[in-house]
């Protein structure tokens, strides 16, 4: 476990357990992530990362164990209270809003927290404001000039920057990234991988990614994730030079 | 003419028809369906609120048309609240009521469940409406309900209904497309494309879903107590499955997600199921096949079938925003 006592914890899993009938997908998972960091989980197709994030949203009850998010258990809060208390996260398999426009995609992000989701009786036309403030989110990524097409006309590459904009919208306090390039040739991978790096204001990450470029370009610390099981944990130079992980789960590449 | 324009052309045409039409000596039968046709299209657009912008396919609509209907039925009857807005008051509140009831039960369900939740529903107050005799009639139904005064006017003649439901139907259309077009209907339509991303946003995507079943009663109580009114009689067929499906079919001819395009398809029903029922008994055949031709030939619905025939006409590619819905233009 990295971490000095003292410093502020983001999030906090305990003994987290998830069993689909006889089948263990997570075994006593704990994992501290302090305020500010930037933490990568990595493992084979199957270990679990993405029922761990779903765990973390609060999308899947757990089995057992706890879930700590800023120093308040949240292990029965719903997904959306979650979202609302600041987790932010984005999907591995892109989860827009296909038939909307970009822009009121992001306002949708935008409005979340906002009074204004519940008026019904005046135009949209009557909030400007946040139409522009989306604009201004799309100029940052290049993309202002797409914001009156709907999502279904965007090509992937755009789909995957929106998918991580829509997360970043949320002004969350922490952000959970499954695979946010997957998919993606290597030129628009490294456009998604500009948008995070940029996102430095000390935002912290937890980032599940098969690209090993994209892990260690971004990520402070590993976790390494298999059979449901945390087998390695620690800054990414140690991770790095560790020769089981190197062995079975990095292949060798490094 | 920019599209925009163009629709506020069409409609500002529509409205002058609509107001002239009962001083231009048509027949006080087809007035009476046109006010008909009034009353329906507010409860398709009361169930395209749901099926269109919330992902919500809610078949107990003909519940809540019918429990309006009854409210006020039995509020004349029997306790002589014979005024307009009481009348209507207590109609949609009966109507939100039943649904703040309904959702409860249904809406622990999504997609395929939540249907078969809502037919069961339906059935439920169906069955009520049927055996229920001391307080509903039963199979006799309510008669003898009054058309109300509204203050001085005396609107309970053919053609005064005929300006009620037709004022009711303009105001249930302004709500609703004010509705669709703001924050919250953004939100409904977030509802409607990807719930679990609404979750991730941090939006209650089960009390917008209740919300607009409320929302969507309210207008579908309305809806019930003109009818009541224009039928003078109430009856178990009023909230039945039958008249759920109808509800349904309107939507899908009007244009689904349109909320105008609920007038065209209720203006189809109503008048194929009348007409057609007079030439031959097997008018329900006939009527479905008419159905059948609608969907294949005009798959976006009624209201899109005008601007593609007329680009037709003048020889343009029929690309045309013609399968965005209309709100969205």
């Amino acid at each position: 476990m990295t971490g000095a006592p003292g410093d502020a914890l983001c999030l906090s899993l305990r003994g987290v357990t998830k069993r689909f009938g006889s089948l263990s997908v997570l075994d006593d998972v704990s994992l501290d992530v302090r305020t500010g960091e930037r933490c990568g989980i990595i493992g084979p197709n199957g270990a679990g990362k993405s029922t761990l994030f779903n765990i973390i949203a609060g999308e899947l009850p757990l089995t057992s164990g706890t879930v700590r998010f800023l120093d308040r258990d949240v292990t029965r809060l719903a997904a959306h209270a979650r979202a609302r208390s600041g987790l932010a996260r984005t999907f591995q398999t892109t989860t827009l809003f296909p038939r909307l426009t970009v822009v009121e995609n992001i306002v949708l992000a935008l409005q979340a927290h906002s009074g204004e989701r519940f008026a019904l009786l005046a135009p949209r036309s009557r909030y400007r404001k946040r139409d522009e403030e989306a604009l201004a989110l799309l100029d940052q990524v290049g993309l202002a000039d797409r914001g009156d097409a709907s999502i279904d006309a965007l090509g992937y590459g755009e789909k995957r920057q929106i998918e991580i904009l829509l997360a970043m919208a949320q002004r969350p306090k922490l952000l959970l990234l499954d695979e946010p390039t997957a998919g993606l040739a290597p030129g628009d991978a490294s456009l998604v991988t500009e948008m995070l790096k940029r996102e430095r204001s000390g935002l912290t990450m937890v980032l599940i990614e098969h690209d090993m470029g994209v892990v260690f370009d971004i990520v402070e610390r590993l976790t390494v994730l298999h059979h449901g099981r945390v087998v390695a944990d620690g800054p990414l130079d140690a991770i790095r030079g560790d020769a089981a992980v190197q062995e079975i789960y990095l292949g060798g590449v490094l | 003419m920019s599209v925009r324009r163009r629709w506020t052309f069409a409609l500002a045409a529509g409205a002058v028809v609509a107001l002239l039409l009962p001083c231009l000596g048509v027949p006080t039968f087809y007035v009476s369906l046109l006010t008909q046709t009034w009353i329906i299209a507010i409860a398709a657009m009361s169930l395209d609120l749901l099926i269109g912008f919330t992902g919500l396919v809610n078949f107990s609509q003909a519940a809540l048309f019918g429990v309006g209907a009854y409210a006020v039925a039995i509020a004349a009857t029997r306790f002589h609240v014979v005024g307009f807005l009481p009348g209507l008051g207590l109609g949609i509140t009966a109507a939100v009521v039943t649904a703040a009831l309904f959702g409860l039960v249904a809406l622990r369900a999504e997609g395929p469940g939540f249907i078969i939740i809502t037919i069961a529903l339906n059935q439920i107050m169906w069955g009520l409406a049927y055996q229920w005799v001391s307080v509903s009639g039963g199979d006799n139904g309510i008669t003898g309900i009054v058309r109300p005064h509204i203050g001085p006017l005396d609107v309970s003649g053919n053609t005064g209904y005929y300006y009620v439901c037709l004022v009711m139907f303009a105001l249930a259309f302004a709500l609703l497309m004010t509705i669709v077009r703001s924050p919250f209907g953004l939100v409904l339509k977030g509802v409607r494309e990807t719930p679990r991303r609404m979750r991730a946003l941090g939006y209650n995507v089960w009390l917008y879903r209740y919300f607009a079943l409320m929302i969507s009663a309210a207008f579908a109580g309305t809806a019930g107590v003109l009818f009541a009114w224009y039928n003078q009689f109430v009856g178990p067929v009023n909230l039945s499955l039958d008249q759920s499906t109808q509800f349904l079919i309107i939507v899908i001819l009007g244009g689904i997600g349109t909320i105008f395009g609920q007038f065209f398809g209720a203006l189809v029903v109503v008048f194929l199921s009348n007409e057609l029922s007079a030439v031959t008994q097997r008018w329900m055949l006939v009527l479905g096949l008419i159905y059948f031709v609608i969907v294949m030939y005009a798959p976006g619905g009624l209201v899109v079938l005008v601007p593609r025939l007329w680009a037709r006409l003048r020889g343009r590619p029929v690309v045309l925003a013609a399968d965005v819905p209309l709100e969205d233009r």
